[in-house]
């Protein structure tokens, strides 16, 4: 193991393409990360991989969806190849599937924008020292620890024609009827629920910024805005990321918000979940499985190319690889004083 | 005209029980060519422990029956099997066990809108023609129970529309009796709302958010327009002169402003508010909120000050849309016999009287209605018999999750004013088409 | 400002002060009122509609669409419902405990072993396997029901916990793995190499150093995929039919108002009080340990 940490002693330029502290591959060491990493494998796949291939393979098939003679549903699925996918595209179908990708995508942006700003903003409040601070903290938390489903149900009583919201703005909108006004409320009620999430990803990101950094900004003189952009911001953006990815995927597949909370076929929040669940609703559970296939495909590419693009890259860790390497002995050299 | 209705349609259910019967009969000796696979007495074998699947029952009532059961039938007990409160999720989970031809589920509670799916995937056993004492019940809840002449599932109980009116209002403003057609009701509100007690009231409300309700509601103007969304034959006949006076009557209401303006975001219960409120004169609603807006503890304002009858139509008393439950057998279950022992139990007519006691819910036995006793603490009761003699199924078709959705879609678009009356008509009818077409 | 320039400024400072003091004093009183008005803000932003849910808890059912901003008159009829011998609630919220619990701290097994793989171990086709583990997490959850539900059947595991767990770790392993990853490879290697200087075995300077500093990527882990569990529905509600294993969420959905037409409302909304509050007051505890994490392990 010495001979691990000797050859990760060579200093500077890290590897290419992963920077990881041990450059050395040793045969060891895939065989203990296989060790490490085959639990988690095989419970994803228990659990994943056989709805997956289920999914695809119901996606090929069709349904008979006749009657015979004795009233009896014809008993049997034809393979129908892509038909079910190319229906996605086509005719009434077609719209309804465009816009309910439409509004997917319009929900999953604004929600995560906002949540990523005010989730920032909670953070930072969050980690500011002062009285009360762990009321803060509880008070944040509130919104992401109340269950999904009586949220939706508290926000639909909110934003009742004659709710709260109405009384307290003097208006008289509809917000649960068709239209913009429906696509407000659930935005505002999604980003109250999970802009938490966020927010402690961020705050936790932010622990690990060493003290240090912000007192020898201080002494350089820098404001907080400063410190914000040149050190909370570029050190905690690994975690962001990895925040806002997790969002995003939970955001793409949105359902029992705008299900409970506006109700199931309103075309202004139908999104890609809820069409899913309409059509195996509706027993047509080849359409519904090249949905949830389709979504599938969707999400794993935003996924990749938030990866790629945005260098949400874990893998690596490229952009700050060798600052950090840098900085990581340094903090070796004072703790070994403090020892 | 009612009157004519009524007696045809009974003319039409005795007919079908008739032949149901026959059917049973021959279904004994063996399957001959051309027979419908009609349930045998044969087919309901196996005794033991079965479960009773259903959301909860707030009153009690359907517990009780159970407790009883249980305590004389020890070795074929029932467990109450608890879905959640939402009918899409009930749904959900029965559909999904009986993909699974789970062995879990025995007895299911079904809405009588979901009749003819469950029938015709046979995910429910046809029962034996002498299950039930459907004689004794209202017509149109054995019709909502049976699927191409095979009764498919035992009626539990039923539900029709009421209509409820402000009494008091009535009185201030001379009007001798309720209005019986959607005309009167308008002259009716002429003259209530130009009375000062009631400043800022509208006339009317139904339930018009896109919804269950919806359906329910459009089907109801239609029908008491004269028209029907799909007739006998199961064909769509929603592009009739009746569909469109049926739908006008509520695309009016809102352009008119006989409803409130947020009516569109009504389902029950905020209409069940509105009324209580002193916001509307005029309320198509269920029973099941007469004992609320009776209340005496200041939560009602209306309390002692409102009525019911039946709902308006164009030419004469409208037609109401039946809801309700039914008991059926799963074919997955090993103690058949059991289980349809249990439905013959739980659904008697001595049962139903029991949790009456308890539960407003409507029997399906009529005579229950007449009852002084039950008359007397559920004073409505005779008007709602009234309601349900006259009552239409809604359609019966297998696909009607995308029946009732079609509906919706359209009619919402036409109440909105997105779609103009013949327009949506005209959608729905091409949707409804091609539902029944496959 | 780069962040090595900050490293040599850091160095030439004495490492003072913990996580949680660094914030810049206000420079002015007018200053310091403009942040405190700001972060009530955020408390009200996040605790008013909380308010109406306690408050919507608090009236009868008759009052229930009331907008008066205090009960009246206050009743605790909801609550007395929610807790009703025939709903088994309490044992739901134990049930959720116990499911939530196990999900959490097995996530958190076993997404610290990948993560410790991923972040320190060279091998081969890691990125393809961080690419397969986020995939995963990314399957429509209501596509997954149907297939389960008939795989579990034939395991006999309906109206079991793992029928419950093992599908919950699907969502937070992918979370604690990633979320972990990324914490572990900004944390410092030279640490646990300066430990193993010292004599300690890889597992001694894994559990001794990298862990501690890992605290509050852990302990927020933790929180998030509890809480992901804790909500968890239509998992729970399609592998359970025994009331007495039903979890928290599944048994509000059976709540019945008086008749079918009417929503349970305030039931529902005191049921959401009841599980709302002790999972902050956990929270809070947790919390601290995030805190406390860095400090705690730069000491050792």
């Amino acid at each position: 193991m010495t001979g691990t940490a000797t050859l990760h002693r060579r200093p500077a330029k890290p590897p290419a393409g992963h920077g990881p502290p041990s450059p050395g591959r040793t045969p060891g060491e895939g065989r203990m990360a296989a060790l490490l990493l085959s639990p988690t494998l095989l419970v994803l796949a228990l659990v994943i991989a056989y709805p997956l291939i289920s999914a695809i393979h119901q996606s090929l098939y069709r349904a008979q969806s006749g009657l015979d003679a004795d009233g009896y549903v014809t008993e049997g699925e034809a393979f129908v190849g892509l038909a079910n996918y190319a229906d996605l595209l086509a005719g009434e179908s077609g719209q309804r599937f465009l816009n309910a990708f439409g509004n997917t995508t319009f929900f999953t942006v604004t929600t995560v924008l906002l949540e990523t700003i005010l989730g920032l903003a909670l953070a930072l409040a969050m980690n500011r020292a002062f009285k009360g601070r762990s009321f803060l903290r509880a008070s944040i938390l509130v919104p992401w620890a109340v269950p999904t489903a009586v949220s939706g149900l508290l926000w639909r009583w909110i934003f009742q024609s004659d709710g709260i919201a109405n009384s307290l703005l003097g208006s008289e909108i509809l917000w649960t009827a068709e239209g913009t006004a429906s696509k407000l409320a659930v935005i505002i009620a999604e980003v109250w629920k999970t802009a938490p999430f966020i927010g402690l990803l961020v705050l936790a990101g932010m622990q690990i910024i060493p003290g240090e950094v912000y007192e020898a900004a201080k002494i350089d003189g820098a404001g907080w805005w400063r410190q914000l952009g040149s050190i909370t911001l570029p050190l905690v953006k690994p975690t962001l990321l990895v925040a806002v990815l997790f969002r995003m995927l939970d955001a793409l597949r949105m359902f029992d918000l705008p299900f409970v909370l506006i109700g199931p076929g309103k075309e202004s929040v139908e999104t890609l979940s809820m069409l899913a669940w309409d059509e195996s609703n509706q027993l047509r559970y080849g359409s519904a499985s090249a949905f949830a296939v389709v979504l599938f495909l969707y999400v794993a590419a935003v996924a990749i190319v938030f990866v790629k693009v945005l260098g949400a890259d874990v893998t690596g860790a490229r952009q700050l690889g060798a600052k950090r390497k840098a900085r990581a002995a340094d903090t070796t050299e004072k703790t070994g004083a403090t020892r | 005209m009612r009157q004519r209705r009524h007696t045809w349609q009974t003319i039409l259910t005795t007919t079908a029980l008739a032949t149901a019967a026959a059917i049973g009969l021959t279904g004994c000796g063996g399957t001959g060519a051309g027979t419908k696979a009609s349930a045998s007495a044969a087919a309901f074998e196996g005794k033991g422990p079965i479960n009773y699947v259903s959301s909860r029952d707030s009153s009690g009532a359907a517990n009780k029956s159970i407790e009883e059961w249980n305590a004389a039938h020890p070795d074929e007990k029932v467990t109450f099997i608890e879905l959640p409160d939402s009918a899409d999720q009930q749904r959900q989970q029965l559909i999904q066990n009986a993909q699974i031809k789970s062995d879990t589920f025995s007895v299911l509670n079904l809405d009588v809108v979901w009749n003819s799916e469950f029938a015709a995937n046979k995910w429910v056993l046809p029962l034996p023609a002498d299950a039930v004492p459907t004689d004794k019940m209202i017509p149109a809840t054995v019709d909502a129970a049976t699927y191409r002449d095979n009764l498919v599932g035992a009626p539990y109980y039923t539900d029709g529309a009421l209509f409820y009116f402000r009494q008091d209002l009535l009185t201030a403003a001379g009007i001798a009796a309720p209005p019986k057609t959607w005309d009167e009701m308008k002259d009716a509100c002429t003259k209530i709302l130009a009375l000062p007690e009631a400043a800022g009231m509208s006339c009317y409300t139904g339930q018009f958010d896109k919804n269950e309700a919806l359906t329910v509601n459009f089907s109801e103007a239609v029908a008491s327009a004269g028209g029907t969304v799909v007739d006998a034959d199961g064909k769509p006949t929603v592009d009739t002169p009746e569909a469109r006076e049926g739908l006008s009557l509520l695309v009016d209401g809102f352009k008119e402003g006989l409803f409130p303006s947020d009516a569109i975001t009504y389902l029950e219960e905020q209409g069940r508010r509105a009324f209580q409120d002193g916001k509307v004169v005029f309320l198509r609603n269920w029973p099941f909120l007469y004992s609320s807006l009776s209340a005496t503890d200041g939560s009602s304002k209306v309390a002692g000050k409102f009525g019911v009858t039946s709902i308006p139509g164009v030419d004469g008393t409208g037609v109401s849309t039946l809801g309700g439950r039914n008991l059926a057998v799963s074919p997955f279950t090993p103690n058949k016999a059991t289980a349809l022992e249990f439905i013959k139990f739980f659904t008697s007519e001595e049962q139903a009287k029991k949790r009456l006691e308890l539960s407003s819910r409507a029997p399906a036995y009529a005579d229950l209605y007449e009852d002084p006793a039950v008359v007397a603490k559920r004073p409505f009761f005779p008007t709602l018999l009234e309601s349900l003699q006259n009552a239409q199924p809604r359609p019966k078709v297998v696909q009607y999750g995308t029946t009732t959705k079609a509906i919706q879609e359209e009619a919402y678009a036409a109440l909105t004013g997105e779609k103009d009356t013949d327009a949506a008509l005209g959608a729905m009818q091409a949707k409804l088409e091609e539902i029944t077409a496959k | 400002m780069t962040i090595t320039d900050l490293r040599g400024l850091a160095a030439e400072t004495p490492a003072a002060g913990g996580a949680g003091t660094r914030a810049s004093k206000p420079k002015s009183s007018w200053r310091s009122r403009s942040v405190y008005a700001g972060l009530a803000l955020i408390i009200v932003y996040c605790l008013a509609p909380f308010y109406w849910m306690v408050v919507s808890s608090l009236r009868r059912t008759a009052d229930i669409f009331d907008n008066t901003l205090l009960p009246q008159p206050f009743s605790l009829e909801n609550y007395a419902k929610v807790f009703d011998g025939s709903t088994m609630f309490g044992q739901a919220l134990l049930n959720s405990l116990i499911v939530a619990g196990v999900t959490t701290v097995a996530a958190l097994v076993l997404g610290i072993f990948a993560a410790y793989a991923i972040s320190r171990l060279e091998f081969r086709f890691k990125s393809v396997i961080l690419g397969v583990i986020i995939a995963t997490s990314t399957f429509p959850g209501i596509s997954v029901v149907v297939p389960l539900l008939r795989f579990f059947t034939d395991l006999g595991w309906i109206n079991t916990y793992q029928a419950m767990i093992i599908p919950n770790l699907s969502f937070a392993i992918p979370l604690a793995v990633w979320n972990l990853t990324t914490f572990m490879k900004q944390l410092p290697f030279d640490l646990e190499e300066a430990a193993m200087i010292d004599g300690c075995s890889k597992w001694q300077a894994f559990r001794k150093v990298l862990l501690p500093l890992a605290a509050p990527g852990v302990f927020t882990t933790a929180i998030l995929t509890f809480i992901h569990s804790w909500n968890e529905f239509i998992i729970a509600l399609s592998m359970i039919n025994d009331p007495k294993i039903q979890t928290a969420t599944v048994a509000i959905s059976k709540f019945t108002g008086a008749t079918e037409f009417q929503a349970p409302f305030g039931e529902q909304m005191a049921a959401g009080v009841i599980v709302t509050v002790p999972l902050v007051i956990m929270v809070l505890v947790f919390q601290r340990r995030i805190v406390e994490g860095l400090t705690a392990g730069a000491g050792k």
